[in-house]
């Protein structure tokens, strides 16, 4: 096998040769280009995740040092109320705000995008605007607002002879935080839509016109469909960040410590348990299983797609 | 070129386990306990360190500190110190905890609360300053805070200053409920405090869901010893005790009733609570009358302060909540210079009036505490009541037996879990201190202490 490919090739071995160094060369400095990236990448992703992994894989108590304990923390996290209960709590969330986020995010793009809405551009800047306030800072805000005493939600209610609400208790607080995750990130969402829309080529649209369809049978046959790509990346940036969730309940919890417990996010549970309990291996162990329930989500949900997508071709 | 590939790929791999085996090799050194070194320091030892030039890291959240350690290095011209704050309460722990982990970068001397003491001492970070001759400072302190910094004759700080508990409230909304002077024990307390929610609408305090600090300086007060730590592996977890929980009923019934609120305090909210009236006082500590004039300065002149009621007419018992020392970490280079400045700022007696004068941090050193530099000032937002000299009183009568457990961090974050959300949902208290005691003790099994035992 290898001598009837070998024998052809001898007769041209040195054009090969001048081209194998050309192409070593383009190689040399592709290489190059991505060397930057590589180094960052393997030192600040890499390496960490390595090491956490190796963390993950030892118990240490205050009394008695550290020692190898297999997968030890991995089978206490399966057992551990407080992580089921806030994995469950993001999954409700994911349910919930996620398809509000982005159904609003899609319907703002499709209205700047049809150009019939007046004012588009403050609109688009106004709506991506909370996206600029850093998260700590919208946190910080929205908490005095939800205040019961002095916030001014509780104020109008008052002033209206309503009860104020309490914005911050058990019941109410899952709903307070998917109100501030969704006005930082509808803005955020939109944009990667608006983007995607202007890049249909407006020959479709006009010959749809021309049909005789209306701006909603174009959003609906033409537009969505052509910026499903899109969709499915902000689907999944919100799968990310609705298992991420760290400010918001951090931040919150000195209003409503009694509410926010220290379970109430995943990824606030790995935190506390690293800083709080001093358990940095099952911290580690938390992190990532976190992570793989992140991969599997995002995989289940860009399959489904996928596979819809094959059926409907 | 692409069969290379998974070579590279392998030769990655292998470099990247290489890396982390050498990372994970330096937190394997993570030692517990303290054997420490008897050996007394000469004076010979102390001049020869206070004149050779030294530069000492020191982590403190204590604004303008830099005024006391000013006077240190005037007086040892050879010693430069770098203050740095890295954050006040658990920011600061945490990065102390990690710094010492990673075996570089950790500072000389600290700031430590009295209460984290026995968290660091467990891991084997302080350093015993008997030997640099702490243990001769003993009878200049207050005897009560130098027994937070000792372990049988090791000394783990100088104490700076400490919070003894009093009673913070406004004459002026009690007088409109028609009472004129602060209530003595715990059962006039009571009953002023459903007159003035009948009368005035305020809440005669508010006792925080989020604050086991103000809870345990109250159970402090009636004599519980919720916690013991017996410097190895020995805890003792009491936080439900027959005694805690007399007191937990007593405030049980105060919240039902609507007469004391249980909000987060150190909140917006709860500022302006202060401010506005909502709250007609405050059981707080020494370093409170001080706040208080900062958060709800258009009030002023219409408060006054007291001692905490009693359990019994007669009684004259406090508990503490707060107060910090300086400790000197085992990682430290220059131990000598480290133990002088941390002794210095706080026992120079130039050094601690400034520190209970301009800083306002409530003295521990009894110098301090007798000076009439200190006590004789009037407080314009106290009516003119001499409050450093009430406070200065309170301080002696704070039980001296009162111990921490070797994790603090996760009691107090588990108070708010437990008994906090009891506070806060004005339940059953009772079942908050059980569910805070199942907590602690689980806890401190996993971590391998021998609890209750």
């Amino acid at each position: 096998m290898t001598q009837t490919v070998a024998a052809p090739s001898r007769a041209s071995t040195g054009a090969r040769r001048r081209t194998n160094a050309n192409q070593r060369r383009q190689n040399r400095a592709a290489y190059l280009f991505v060397a930057p990236f590589m180094l960052v990448f393997v030192l600040m992703l890499l390496v960490p995740l390595f090491y956490s992994g190796y963390l993950s894989l030892f118990a240490t108590r205050l009394i008695g040092g550290s020692q190898f304990a297999w997968l030890t923390n991995y089978i206490r996290a399966f057992t551990d109320a407080d992580f089921l209960a806030g994995v469950g709590r993001m999954g409700l969330f994911l349910v919930i705000q996620v398809p509000i986020m982005l159904c609003l995010a899609l319907f703002l793009a499709l209205a700047i995008d049809s150009g019939r809405a007046r004012g588009a551009g403050a609109i688009r800047l106004l709506v991506f605007l909370p996206y600029a306030v850093p998260g700590v800072v919208a946190t910080l805000m929205w908490g005095y607002l939800y205040g019961q005493d002095f916030g001014p939600i509780a104020q109008v209610f008052r002033a209206l002879g309503f009860g104020a609400p309490n914005l911050l208790s058990a019941s109410t607080i899952l709903g307070s935080i998917m109100n501030i995750v969704t006005w930082e990130f509808v803005g955020y969402n939109m944009i990667i839509m608006y983007a995607a829309l202007r890049s249909i080529p407006s020959e479709l649209f006009e010959a749809a016109e021309i049909d005789g369809a209306g701006q909603f049978r174009i959003a609906w046959s033409i537009k969505i469909p052509a910026i499903r790509p899109a969709i499915m990346l902000t689907v999944i940036f919100s799968i990310i960040g609705t298992f991420q969730l760290f400010n918001e309940p951090s931040l919150l919890k000195g209003l409503a410590p009694n509410v926010i417990d220290n379970a109430f996010t995943p990824n606030y549970y790995a935190y506390n348990l690293a800083f709080i309990n001093q358990d940095v291996n099952y911290a580690a162990a938390i992190a990532f299983l976190l992570g793989i329930v992140i991969a599997i989500v995002s995989y289940v949900v860009q399959l489904s797609t996928q596979r819809r997508e094959a059926r409907a071709s | 070129m692409r069969k290379n590939a998974p070579r590279t790929a392998v030769a990655l791999g292998t470099g990247l386990l290489a890396v982390t085996l050498v990372l994970s090799g330096c937190s394997g050194a993570g030692g517990t306990g303290g054997t420490t070194s008897t050996k007394t320091v000469s004076q010979a030892d102390i001049d020869k360190a206070m004149n050779t030039p030294t530069t000492l890291n020191f982590w403190t959240w204590v604004p303008d500190i830099k005024n006391e350690v000013a006077l240190f290095e005037k007086k040892y011209p050879k010693i430069k110190v770098n203050v740095q704050n890295v954050g006040q309460g658990a920011p600061h722990y945490q990065k102390i905890r990690t710094a010492v982990k990673a075996g570089k970068g950790a500072p000389d001397v600290v700031q430590m609360e009295y209460q984290y003491i026995s968290s660091f001492n467990v891991t084997g970070n302080l350093l015993d300053l008997a030997p640099y001759g702490a243990s001769k400072l003993s009878d200049q302190y207050t005897p009560w805070v130098w027994n937070q910094v000792k372990r049988d004759k090791a000394v783990y700080g100088i104490p700076q200053d400490a919070g003894p508990m009093g009673n913070l409230y406004r004459k002026d909304i009690l007088a409109k409920a028609g009472i004129t002077k602060a209530p003595e024990t715990w059962e006039e307390y009571a009953a002023d405090a459903k007159i003035v929610k009948e009368k005035t609408g305020s809440y005669m305090s508010d006792l925080a869901s989020s604050q086991a600090g103000q809870m345990l300086g109250l159970l402090w007060q009636a004599g519980v010893k919720p916690f013991g730590y017996d410097g190895d592996k020995g805890v003792t977890v009491d936080v439900n005790s027959a005694k805690a929980k007399e007191v937990a009923s007593y405030w049980q019934k105060l919240i039902q009733e609507g007469s004391v609120s249980t909000d987060p305090d150190f909140t917006d909210s709860w500022y302006q609570g202060l401010a506005n009236g909502k709250y007609a006082g405050w059981l707080t500590a020494a370093w409170g009358p001080v706040f208080l004039q900062g958060t709800a300065a258009k009030t002023s002149g219409l408060w006054a302060a007291a001692p905490l009621p009693q359990y019994s007419s007669g009684e004259n018992v406090s508990g503490n909540w707060g107060g910090s020392s300086d400790a000197v970490l085992k990682t430290t280079k220059n131990p000598i210079a480290s133990y002088e400045l941390a002794k210095f700022i706080n026992n120079d007696a130039e050094s601690t009036l400034q520190f209970a004068n301009k800083q306002f941090l409530f003295p521990t050193a009894t110098k301090t505490l007798e000076s009439t530099d200190f006590t004789d000032q009037k407080a314009d937002f106290y009516g003119g009541q001499q409050v450093n000299k009430l406070f200065a009183g309170i301080s002696g009568t704070v039980d001296t037996k009162f111990e921490w457990l070797p994790y603090m961090d996760y009691a107090y974050s588990s108070y708010n879990e437990t008994m906090g959300k009891a506070l806060a949902a004005k339940g059953d208290l009772s079942a908050g201190l059980d569910a805070w005691q199942k907590s602690l003790v689980s806890y401190g099994t996993q971590q391998g202490f021998s609890v209750n035992k």
